[in-house]
């Protein structure tokens, strides 16, 4: 058949704009309404949840003592003592976790960006994926299954931490790895057109450049692990009482202390718990703020 | 101003961009006047300072390898030993029992249906939502707080779970129980609505559970798919516009058929996060006696919980490996979600 | 059926930044109208704003009307959906739905319409890709991707599925700039074509194009850097290419400028 080329056209007595069917505008209406309604519908659990831990946990964090003492002597059903020594284990649990995942994580994101094309790297991308995959009750039954079932340590912080190293590093070395990748060649190019060394290039151009981007990922990476609380319930004992000891003993944390005082019926128990848990979450803000503010301002002085 | 949407259109300066920095920079110029004895040593002192700091770098990486490998390694060599023990079929038993290391009878059975049916039932949950929120977030919400309110979004996955599992089970549950009751009063007749091996009331049910988890995956699904949906190519909005196309059908002929293996990778990704999420499902779902019977409303361990819940008592090995074991089958579980997630998003950035 | 269009006092603008200053013409149906000038005059936002397509750029604003056949494409309640249903657009680069068969393509803008019957999608198809001259390359595969097609036929699919359904006009953004010689002396003849049904008004740099292909010309230049673009003259196609009335038209086409 041969088209009839005339019929290309519309008929001249049809209306200038055709309006748009009323289906059609329905469907618009309804997915508009549909994928707002999405939106609107996650802002409920997080000022639910947010308002009920500010609400209750309000009491709890400015009483007295609650930044200045811990729970040695308190009896369950008092409601006295504080959570510092909780707030020192996650602080410093998560420092030390830190002191040995960024050095690590950034050495391995050089190697990955500004090495790496061999056997090697291959893998290491392929086991930092997995390592991201890896839920944090894993990574506690790694650390236990090495280093206190076969090594034969007691449990500890220390042990915690070698547990929230495996959390963060993926988090760090992907973050950084995005951080380097986004210094431009042309600087590369430019250090060593002035007979620069590769490595002093790296790590005098290359790294500075990206500082800001790294430091705030690095951040991140600690808030994130700040709140885990499965390696903290597999690998440290709980204690009331405060210990500045990482390498033994019993040592608390703001999840460990929800979690203990969670069997805790009375109301003293509960004002604990929503205490701990918005002190969690202030202390996770503070870092999140503290990302936000590193970010900008050492991107400003930059540019 | 001649065509302002054009730097979308023009692939020349993306095609430059995706010039990755590696090719580029491995090679350093080889420096032309390399004669005279002071610049040979300066050269060779160059070379030595290369050299380390590769070998540093590469020590890093094998560092990695070699741990996360022996961390495989002795996780099997803690469980295979209780496995040999295990005098019921860790497959296919619903027990675990570890009370008696000469008697250990344990098996994963219930733990995987329990892990998977709230997985699943979060996943249900959460997938159609952050689809919802990443159209709302790249096509509909105001520009200028689309940043904003992404991060709105992204909060929740700031929040902590035991928090998460704090305000499930007291705050939440109470308030969602009459769902539940209804659900199990009218539909009692379909398995999963059927009545469970808990009580209802207090709402330690795997319902709850999977509630509160699609809630704490949210953020991780809906932040993939807006990066998928923010890259689809303004050209190709653009030619369903010009045929007078709404903007719902803009989204359904270019946004979703562009997103949808990373929708499907993201929806994956969030999988392994279910999975996985331990001390807000614990705290949540009440134990019991009974094994599960695909219901929601059912209690019990997910994997993750139940090793959480025994962490306090690993001593003796045996009944430690009991535990390793199930560890074992949860991570491979997890890697095998998030390698098909990683192949599917591969193969989307192939096309 | 073909329609005239005639543009009145149109300025747009950006946000703070005034693109193109008070323009005033008139689009003849039937007929093809080139819009010249150089880099950043404004002819492309003209162009865009002739379907409402500017409007995708937020902040985007039009002051003055767009009449087509006496209609106002501002007016209110006139949705830009139903402006672009009637005024089709083909771009610069080729952009096929890649997700879609050819055949899809083709017929993406009628399905959305609500038109269902196979057989009359398949009569629809097969007369819009002979309307682009594409049919015989294209018959037998009428199910592969379009993404299959190479350049200058993929931009004959664009032009396929742009009078699919049945505009009045036909915007042409630089439509061949990204084409090889061969295709876009395809898409010139098409046009020439096509004129015979539709209004036609295409942005070129290709100044030879505009002489080939038009039949009215419109010049546009910047008075400066920062200032609005503006039409400077327009007249017919012969005309503008022999004997502009002004200077600064005859040094554009002459090449002693921009």
């Amino acid at each position: 058949m041969t088209a009839d080329i005339d019929s290309l056209e519309r008929p001249s007595a049809s209306p200038t704009f055709i309006t748009i069917s009323p289906g059609r505008r329905v469907k618009d209406l309804v997915a508009r309404i549909l994928v707002t309604g999405a939106f609107l519908l996650a802002l409920v659990p997080l000022l639910w949840l947010l308002w009920t831990v500010v609400k209750r946990g309000f009491p709890a964090i400015t009483s007295a003592a609650w930044w200045t003492h811990s729970l040695q002597g308190v009896l369950p059903e008092q409601f006295a003592g504080g959570v510092y020594h909780a707030l020192y284990g996650t602080i410093v649990q998560a420092l030390i976790a830190a002191v040995l995942a960024v050095p690590l994580g950034i050495m391995v994101a050089i190697h990955l960006v500004e090495y790496g094309l061999g056997r090697l790297a291959r893998v290491t991308t392929f086991l930092v994926d997995v390592l991201s995959g890896v839920p944090s009750i894993v990574a506690a039954l790694f650390v236990f299954s090495v280093w206190i079932s076969t090594l034969g340590f007691q449990q500890s912080a220390l042990a915690v931490s070698l547990a929230l190293v495996l959390l963060m590093l993926p988090v760090v070395i992907r973050n950084t790895e995005e951080m380097l990748r986004l210094v431009p060649d042309e600087l590369r190019e430019a250090s060593y057109a002035l007979g620069v060394p590769k490595w002093k290039t790296i790590v005098r151009i290359v790294l500075p450049t990206a500082l800001s981007g790294i430091i705030s990922g690095v951040l991140l990476a600690l808030a994130r692990v700040m709140g885990e609380t499965a390696p903290v319930l597999v690998l440290v004992g709980y204690s009331r009482s405060i210990n500045f000891d990482v390498f033994q003993g019993n040592m608390a944390s703001l999840p460990l202390l929800i979690y203990s005082e969670l069997t805790n019926p009375l109301p003293a128990g509960q004002q604990r718990i929503w205490g701990a848990a918005l002190t969690l979450i202030i202390v996770i803000g503070v870092v999140y703020v503290l990302a936000a503010v590193v970010n900008r301002f050492l991107a400003r002085k930059r540019s | 101003m001649d065509s302002p949407s054009g730097h979308s259109n023009d692939p020349v300066p993306a095609a430059e961009r995706g010039r990755g920095g590696v090719g580029l920079v491995d090679e350093p110029a080889p420096n032309p006047d390399d004669q005279g004895k002071n610049t040979a040593r300066r050269r060779s002192a160059r070379r030595r300072g290369d050299v380390v700091f590769a070998r540093l770098s590469a020590a890093a990486g094998l560092t990695l390898v070699v741990a996360i490998g022996l961390i495989g390694l002795f996780l099997l060599i803690k469980a295979i030993p209780s496995l040999a023990a295990d005098h019921a079929n860790f497959f296919t038993s619903t027990q675990f029992d570890t009370n008696d290391p000469k008697n250990l009878r344990f098996g994963i059975r219930d733990l995987l249906v329990v892990t998977v049916l709230s997985s699943a039932f979060a996943l249900l949950l959460a997938v159609p939502v952050a689809i919802g929120i990443a159209i709302y977030l790249t096509r509909y919400a105001p520009r200028r707080l689309s940043r904003l309110f992404g991060g709105l979004i992204d909060l929740l996955a700031a929040v902590p779970s035991i928090v998460f599992g704090l305000w499930g089970i007291l705050v939440l549950a109470p308030a969602i129980t009459p769902v539940a009751v209804w659900l199990n009063r009218y539909l009692g007749w379909f398995p999963l609505f059927a009545t469970g091996n808990v009580s209802l009331t207090g709402g330690g049910t795997i319902f709850t559970a999977g509630v509160v988890l699609a809630v704490m995956i949210l953020p991780i699904i809906t932040a993939v798919t807006r990066e998928v949906y923010r890259q689809t190519p303004v050209a190709h909005i653009e030619a369903a516009q010009a045929l007078g196309a709404t903007q719902w059908e803009v989204v359904r002929m270019t946004v979703l058929p562009f997103g949808r293996s990373g929708t499907v990778a993201a929806a994956m990704l969030g999988l392994g996060r279910a999975l996985g999420e331990t001390v807000a499902v614990l705290i949540i779902l009440r134990s019991s006696a009974k094994p599960s019977h695909f219901s929601l409303f059912d209690g019990g361990y997910t994997f993750a919980s139940k090793i959480a819940s025994a962490a306090a008592e690993f001593s003796a090995a045996l009944p430690t490996g009991a535990y390793i074991a199930a560890g074992f089958v949860l991570f491979v579980l997890t890697f095998l979600v998030n390698a098909v997630a990683r192949a599917i998003a591969n193969r989307g950035v192939a096309r | 059926m073909s329609k005239r269009i005639d543009v009145k006092d149109l300025d747009i603008f950006y946000g703070n930044f005034h693109a193109v200053d008070s323009v005033t013409m008139a689009v003849q149906p039937r007929s093809v109208t080139a819009l010249i000038g150089p880099s950043g005059c404004g002819k492309s936002t003209l162009l865009r704003a002739l379907n409402r397509m500017h409007e995708v750029i937020p902040g985007a604003r039009v002051e003055g009307s767009v009449l087509l056949d006496g209609e106002d494409i501002y007016g209110s309640g006139i949705s830009p959906v139903s402006v672009r249903r009637t005024i089709g657009m083909v771009f610069q680069r080729p952009n096929p739905f890649p997700t879609m068969s050819i055949k899809d393509n083709v017929v993406a803008g009628l399905r959305l319409q609500g038109v269902k019957g196979k057989k009359e999608l398949d009569e629809i198809a097969e007369r819009s890709l002979r309307g682009a001259n594409l049919w015989d390359e294209v018959k037998d595969r009428l199910n592969r991707s379009g993404a299959s097609l190479s350049g200058g036929q993929q931009q004959r699919l664009c032009i396929a599925r742009a009078i699919a359904v049945r505009p009045d006009v036909l915007l042409m953004d630089e439509p061949c700039s990204a084409l090889d010689p061969i295709s876009t002396l395809a898409i010139e003849d098409l046009m020439s074509e096509l004129k015979d049904h539709f209004t036609i008004v295409i942005v070129t740099h290709n100044m030879q194009q505009a002489a080939r292909v038009s039949d009215q010309t419109a010049f546009f230049n910047l008075p400066g850097a920062g200032r609005p673009g503006r039409l400077i003259e327009m007249d017919d196609t012969a005309k503008i290419f022999s004997n502009p009335n002004q200077k600064a038209t005859e040094d554009y086409i002459s090449g002693r400028f921009g």
